[in-house]
């Protein structure tokens, strides 16, 4: 593929994105893709860190969480503005990412060491969460106040009372503007000598030790960026639902999904967390349409065919969905085509 | 420009270095020879800051790098290579190259086109957008010294950069390996293969259990009785000329 069929198909796929919302007006369509979306931007938080830098996370869900709780809770505690709490939320997520990045890559902790520090975290979170009532309101979730004066719903970044366009899609262009300023960022960093120092870790973390890298403060550098992401995502989420509660902040749903997305995507891609989540969601939807007409509501189809969709992919995909699209675009295109050697 | 003095280093009970000393004059080729499991590679990731020494010290024109880190070695000028290769299987031969020259270039493209000058040197221009994991060994070989050469080191230390090459790809490596010194760069090397040695280096230095046995020009190396006892036994060198001959393969 050159680089002009390229910019033309991430343009095609921009003004896709962007337009959707006037395309399609069923609201069942709406909240598809922007649950899509949400997942994309959780993926691609997820694969700075594991597709481009290799550390595999299983604990994403502890800077999902962390946003959308400072975003909750300063608001109902403080009354703050949600424009406000958005930034304390995000560099909430950064702070807890450089911990638990410091005291594992300190000490070297990597692969299956680190997913299950990452595991360990979240789930102590989520006790904590539960546990600190006086400060998270336990169990019972924080539940913020319902703005109901559409002249307020900019400033109190809620649409549920907007005007009727941002009624309908405010919450969408929200999280796709996100996912644009995450991918945006990914490709950017891919391109950079920061991102080619990050492969350098993932691939090999002695030689690129050898060959000046500092990998501590590479990883540091993934880890936090990783953080922000993710902890953008929970500030979307907690303006969406006004409600977090401990299970949906830092239960182990958000941390799967992720990377789920992410590796199906394809790892280490811009494209693969926004490919990941279609294909993912896409066939959840079905399946659940046509399990539903055949055998009536059976809750919990959609995540068996993840698990089997995963461990395919896996054993058969190693470049994910990307990868395969990639290939096949070549093969269309024939022996003539100019080798392909960036990432989509 | 490289001196190493007194390093010891155990692992538990076992001493894999005791009491090395060795000196590397700018502009040099000097090897560390010795049986397997003589402490040459111990010795080396001490040097190159993957390791920390018991005790000795590591001091590089004329400043004391003992303990320091690898990557802060390499941007002091210390680069190695590893004997069990390690590229980045998953980049090209290109990008490989361009992450040792990050070391000193910020900018993405620089680094690329620089990467490029550096394979067109060592004679890599084909291989240039091929995966590193596709390459033959004699080619992974040669993506280290790349790799390495690419950080603009002013020691080089080259880990048994030989092993498992055959007659005309040494012989390839050995020119490659003086056009290198002849840059300007000072090179360390470990090795076995003996006749590479023999060609290469201005001096040897002779490890056996951790020690340092012998040192000295090459030629007068292979005639001492000490390395032809380490190498070949109790007894061998009574017959010094036979034992030469004989530790010439080893």
């Amino acid at each position: 593929m050159t680089e002009r069929t390229r910019s033309i198909l991430w343009l095609v796929l921009l003004a896709a994105l962007i337009l959707a919302p006037l395309a399609v007006t069923s609201g069942r369509w709406i909240q598809f893709m922007e649950l899509t979306l949400f997942i994309a931007v959780l993926g691609q938080g997820w694969n700075i860190l594991g597709g481009y830098g290799g550390q595999y996370s299983f604990g994403h869900a502890l800077f999902f969480g962390t946003g959308a709780y400072i975003q909750a809770l300063l608001q109902f505690k403080f009354g703050m503005s949600p424009w406000l709490t958005m930034w304390f939320a995000i560099a909430g997520g950064v702070l807890i990412g450089s911990f638990v990045g410091f005291l594992s890559f300190r000490y070297g902790l990597r692969g299956s060491y680190f997913a299950l520090i990452t595991l360990a975290f979240a789930e102590a979170f989520l006790v904590l969460a539960r546990s600190f009532i006086s400060i998270t309101e336990g169990g019972r979730g924080v539940q913020l106040d319902l703005n109901q004066d559409p002249d307020q719903a900019i400033a109190t970044f809620q649409f549920t009372f907007a005007s009727d366009f941002l009624q309908a899609n405010g919450y969408y262009y929200t999280i796709l503007i996100i996912l644009i300023l995450a991918s945006g960022a990914t490709w950017w960093m891919a391109r950079t000598r920061f991102g080619a120092q990050l492969a350098a870790v993932r691939e090999n973390e002695d030689a690129a030790a050898a060959l000046g890298i500092n990998a501590f403060r590479v990883k540091m550098a993934a880890i936090c960026m990783s953080a922000a992401i993710t902890a953008a995502a929970g500030v979307y989420y907690t303006q969406k639902f006004l409600y977090v509660d401990p299970g949906l902040a830092y239960g182990p749903g958000k941390s799967v999904e992720a990377l789920v997305v992410a590796i199906i995507g394809g790892l280490g891609t811009v494209l693969g967390p926004l490919v990941g989540s279609l294909f993912v969601h896409g066939i959840g939807e079905a399946a659940k349409e046509v399990v539903g007409l055949v055998l009536g509501d059976r809750p919990g189809v959609d995540l068996i065919l993840y698990g089997v969709i995963l461990v395919l992919v896996l054993a058969f995909m190693p470049k994910g969905l990307v990868g395969l699209l990639e290939a096949g675009w070549r093969r269309l295109s024939g022996p003539a085509a100019t080798k392909d050697t960036g990432d989509a | 420009m490289l001196e190493v003095g007194g390093i010891t280093k155990r692992f538990g009970g076992l001493v894999a270095v005791d009491n090395a000393s060795l000196s590397v004059p700018e502009g040099g080729i000097v090897s560390l020879i010795g049986p397997n499991g003589a402490g040459k590679t111990t010795l080396f990731a001490v040097i190159a800051g993957f390791l920390k020494p018991d005790s000795g010290t590591v001091t590089f024109a004329g400043r004391d790098v003992t303990g320091l880190k690898p990557h802060e070695l390499c941007r002091l000028g210390i680069v190695r290579t590893f004997q069990v290769v390690q590229p980045f299987a998953n980049l090209s031969v290109r990008e490989n190259i361009a992450v040792g020259a990050h070391t000193r270039i910020r900018s993405r493209a620089a680094a690329l086109a620089r990467a490029g000058e550096v394979a067109h040197q060592l004679g890599m221009d084909a291989m240039l957008d091929q995966s590193a994991g596709a390459l033959t060994v004699a080619g992974r070989k040669r993506l280290e010294l790349a790799r390495a050469l690419a950080t603009a080191p002013q020691l080089l230390l080259l880990d048994e950069v030989m092993a498992g090459l055959n007659p005309t790809e040494i012989d390839e490596i050995v020119h490659l390996i003086r056009d290198i010194r002849d840059s300007g760069v000072t090179v360390l090397l470990t090795e076995h293969v003996m006749r590479a040695v023999m060609d290469l280096s201005e001096y040897t230095y002779v490890l056996n259990n951790g020690a340092v046995i012998s040192a000295g020009e090459p030629a007068q190396i292979v005639a001492d009785p000490a390395v032809i006892e380490a190498y070949l036994g109790h007894g061998a060198s009574a017959d010094p000329a036979a034992a030469g001959a004989e530790g010439g393969h080893a």
